[in-house]
């Protein structure tokens, strides 16, 4: 709970970090390309305001990784020689390239040369986009474990030979969920910008300098959008292959079948168009909750047992690794046995936690509508950029004036739009901290509530202070508006 | 490479991160003088924007230590994160207080004023040095919690590493040896933080008050270094059998520094070149001393986890339970993962040298309180 509470809180600023960079890397290339003193002001701008936001970043970040260790210690152990390589590998590629650059972009203005600024300015996005992706390899892990062996010797997942490490890293949860994670931030950083442009220009301030980047903000953004669509629906496909359960509770399908209908809101449904987008196929098959629990034979002729026998399964598991440990070094011929026991049925052992079947489905409400919420209003930013990009570029924002209060609404809006599309993503994946391995109630520390409580209360409230601070600033920043930082 | 060139090779580099983040508590260190009442305002704030260019560099020594321990030794940091609970919590808040402290500071609408973020940094430029020192000195006194990985089998109670008292870390308060050792990083980075001042900042009315804060730190330093050092020496350490077995040994520390002439070596260049630092800072006009007192460090601090980990000792022992005790055998990732991340570190060269290609570039020009006035970028 509280590690949700930290992740929700840290998705909040990442994205407009991913975007809010985009927009200002285009801006200062613009300016060195065309050596127009306007676009460096304008880059410089929109910089005070992602420092801000970094800022808190950062913070929420470091809290992230702690947390793993204190409040999910025998995740850490169990899942530690999974995640070791790709969070290895982030620390030292891309933090300290986010850390070096983002100094040298916010102090170094005057001190080093203009390329030399323009390559950091870069470099800080691409860190940070970096580190997403790595980031995002131990996510995708989690919801699609590929490449792992459980070792019962050290009882943990286990990364065993270089083939296992690139399905890691290649694992293709993890790759759409990047390509939808950063895409959405470049749509956020650009309707961030949009918005507080047209803000500029309902209150009739800073027109050239609002108009420029509400082209600059607007294109990131769309960009973003489209990028942020196909992800979407490749997104889509594997949760139908991978996580059948996130996708029946995302549409609140109880009963699924061959060519099944796209539920737009209750009551309205599109034929067929869920088998469509869950498989690329008219009449694909497409598993309900109950299909799942009662246990289904999918398109390509897999049966998959029911969730009753899945635990079955997981308990001779988890019965057979507490033999194994018993009898290794008293009696190979039972610890082998115990053994092969184990390997037979290990796929299954997280089911082993399990006290019901039902235990299974994730809150089908909370999923359904954060996923409606999330499709709904990312049409509805997408339709507002393309529409400012259209009025910007004719210059006819003046008599659209309605359009400048919808995109100034967007900003609050693309963040619930976020936040929903993460509660699809982590909600409906209950109770799985991983996939079919790991139940969350097995992933703990062992910790008294009142402590796990009182850390949470603490984190609430300073999470809720700076939220207000940042918002406060950067509402003053964009008061006092970009005249402001003009170095004489 | 075999596994236990594998796993001695992480050992030695998350002892490397460790010594860097140590050296670059200067940061923390320098922090304190925005208490200090013999300074301006105008000066506390070039001090302030001095450490501010660099405490992103700390943080993600920080983060990158805690991530290179997580991912070489995750038994460690499963059972000393998830058991020795408020001490990192604690360390946490402070570091997350700190993280946004610099941007909000001088914001007038950031609620808690100047004086509210200032003080923040305050509390993290004590506590950072102090929790780090006091966690690492239970790695000689030990702790109490044991190991048991059968454990995830067992639906009732499935955690592998248990904490065997309610007090989850803040016993090690009451650990003296352990303390000490947390007293003694207080003194050191607030060292190295007046040396990196005197190297940073272009102020000759700062220097000399740094000159002073150096000559006074000096003493209380050296007398718990020593202190620290003594106990450990003639303190019993937890050794590791050939099959596994942990016993306690007499004088096991003294043993492995004698048995390990390199570590010796190391530990005492290492006093001398902190030693030098110190007097070049307190009792010279140089501005080097930071470069002397710096590197310095690094080798001490590595000579101290080598100590504790290397030479068949348990690096993380159970007081409750002796073969619960961590070693770097039996904490480790796998053989294949740390395999994989001996290529990825291979790149650790490269990004050194970016680090100090940008920071050259960076700070050729000193920072003067003239800069400050005149510039938006600043803190």
């Amino acid at each position: 709970m509280q590690f949700a509470m930290t992740a929700a809180y840290h998705w909040l600023f990442v994205p407009l970090t991913l975007g809010l960079a985009l927009v200002m890397a285009v801006m200062e290339t613009i300016y060195v390309v065309k050596k127009d003193e306007f676009w460096k002001w304008a880059a410089q701008f929109w910089m005070k305001l992602f420092a801000v936001n970094f800022a808190v970043g950062i913070a929420t970040g470091i809290i992230l990784e702690f947390e793993f260790g204190t409040n999910w210690s025998n995740y850490s152990w169990f899942v530690g020689d999974m995640f070791g390589a790709p969070l290895a590998i982030e620390g030292i590629l891309a933090f300290f390239m986010e850390a070096t650059f983002f100094a040298v972009m916010f102090f170094g203005w005057n001190r080093v040369s203009k390329r030399f600024h323009l390559a950091s300015t870069w470099l800080t996005g691409i860190g940070a986009t970096i580190s997403a992706y790595w980031i995002l390899v131990a996510n995708g892990w989690m919801q699609n474990p590929v490449g792992t062996t459980f070792n019962p010797e050290t009882v943990r997942s286990e990364m065993a030979s270089a083939a296992a490490f690139w399905e890691v890293i290649s694992n293709p949860v993890a790759v759409s969920k990047f390509f939808h994670a950063v895409s959405s931030g470049w749509v956020t950083g650009g309707i961030f910008v949009v918005g507080v442009s047209a803000w500029y220009l309902l209150r009739g301030r800073e027109k050239k300098f609002a108009i420029k980047s509400m082209l600059v903000g607007g294109i990131v953004g769309l960009v973003g959008s489209a990028a942020v669509m196909l992800s979407g629906d490749s997104s889509g496909i594997h949760a139908a292959e991978f996580q059948p359960m996130k996708l029946a509770a995302a549409e609140g399908l109880e009963d699924g079948g061959r060519g099944a209908a796209f539920t737009i809101v209750p009551g309205i449904k599109i034929p067929k168009m869920l088998s469509i987008l869950a498989t690329h196929k008219t009449d694909g098959y497409v598993p309900g909750i109950n299909d799942i629990l009662k246990g289904y034979t999918d398109d390509d002729g897999n049966v998959i047992p029911s969730v009753a026998e899945k635990m079955t399964r997981g308990r001779a598991a988890l019965d057979a690794l507490a033999e194994y440990r018993a009898a290794r070094n008293t009696d190979p011929a039972g610890a082998s046995a115990a053994k092969a026991r184990l390997e037979e049925n290990v796929q299954y052992m997280g089911y082993g936690h399990l006290s019901k079947p039902e235990d299974v489905v994730p809150p089908v409400g909370v999923v359904f509508w954060a996923f409606r919420l999330m499709i709904g209003l990312g049409m509805l930013i997408a339709l507002v950029l393309l529409l400012s990009v259209w009025g910007a570029w004719k210059d006819k924002l003046g008599k659209m004036r309605w359009l400048l209060r919808v995109a100034v609404v967007c900003i609050p809006l693309v963040y619930i739009c976020g936040q929903a599309g993460w509660i699809v993503a982590e909600v409906g994946r209950q109770p799985w901290t991983i996939q079919g391995l790991l139940p969350v109630n097995v992933a703990i520390s062992s910790l008294s509530a009142g402590a796990v409580k009182t850390t949470f209360f603490v984190f609430l409230a300073v999470f809720a202070l700076f939220l207000a601070i940042e918002i406060r600033i950067m509402i003053g920043a964009i008061r006092k508006g970009p005249e402001a930082i003009k170095e004489d | 490479m075999t596994y236990e060139f594998l796993q001695a090779y992480w050992w030695v580099l998350v002892s490397l991160l460790g010594g860097l983040l140590v050296f670059l508590m200067f940061v923390q260190g320098a922090n304190l003088h925005l208490g200090n009442r013999t300074l301006d305002d105008a000066q506390k704030r070039l001090i302030l924007n001095s450490t501010g260019r660099k405490w992103e560099l700390t943080f993600t020594t920080l983060v990158t230590f805690g991530g290179a321990f997580f991912a070489s030794f995750p038994l460690f940091y499963s059972t000393s994160f998830g058991g020795a609970y408020w001490v990192w919590v604690l360390l946490l808040i402070t570091f997350v207080f700190q993280a946004v402290s610099y941007e909000f500071c001088h914001k007038k609408e950031n609620l808690l004023g100047v004086k509210g973020f200032r003080i923040a940094l305050m509390v993290n430029g004590f506590l950072a040095p102090f929790l780090v020192g006091t966690a690492v000195g239970t790695f000689f006194t030990g702790s109490d919690f044991t190991v048991n990985k059968v454990a995830i089998a067992n639906a009732a109670s499935p955690v592998i590493s248990t904490w065997g008292n309610c007090w989850h870390g803040l016993e090690a308060l009451g650990q003296f040896h352990a303390v000490l050792l947390g007293v003694v990083l207080m003194f050191l980075t607030a060292i190295l933080g007046d040396l990196y001042i005197i190297n940073n900042v272009d102020d000759d009315n700062i220097h000399a008050q740094m000159r002073r804060s150096i000559k006074r730190l000096m003493r209380p330093f050296l007398v718990f270094l020593l202190a620290w050092v003594a106990m450990l020496l003639i303190r019993s350490g937890f050794a590791v059998s050939d099959s596994g077995e942990v016993s306690l040994e007499k004088f096991k520390y003294l043993h492995n520094l004698l048995q390990m002439p390199v570590v010796l070596v190391m530990l005492l260049a290492g006093v001398v070149l902190v030693l030098w630092g110190i007097f070049k800072g307190g009792f010279s006009q140089s501005r080097k001393g930071i470069w002397f007192a710096g590197p310095g460090t690094v080798l001490v601090v590595m000579a101290v986890f080598f100590l504790a980990g290397f030479n068949h000792t348990a690096y993380y022992p159970s007081c409750t339970d002796l073969q619960s005790s961590l070693t770097i055998a039996n904490s480790s990732s796998s053989r294949f993962t740390l395999q994989v991340m001996f290529w990825v570190s291979l790149l650790i060269p490269f990004v050194v040298a970016y680090i100090a290609y940008a920071w050259r570039q960076m700070d050729r020009n000193k920072i003067s309180s003239g800069e400050i006035e005149k510039t938006n970028d600043k803190y």
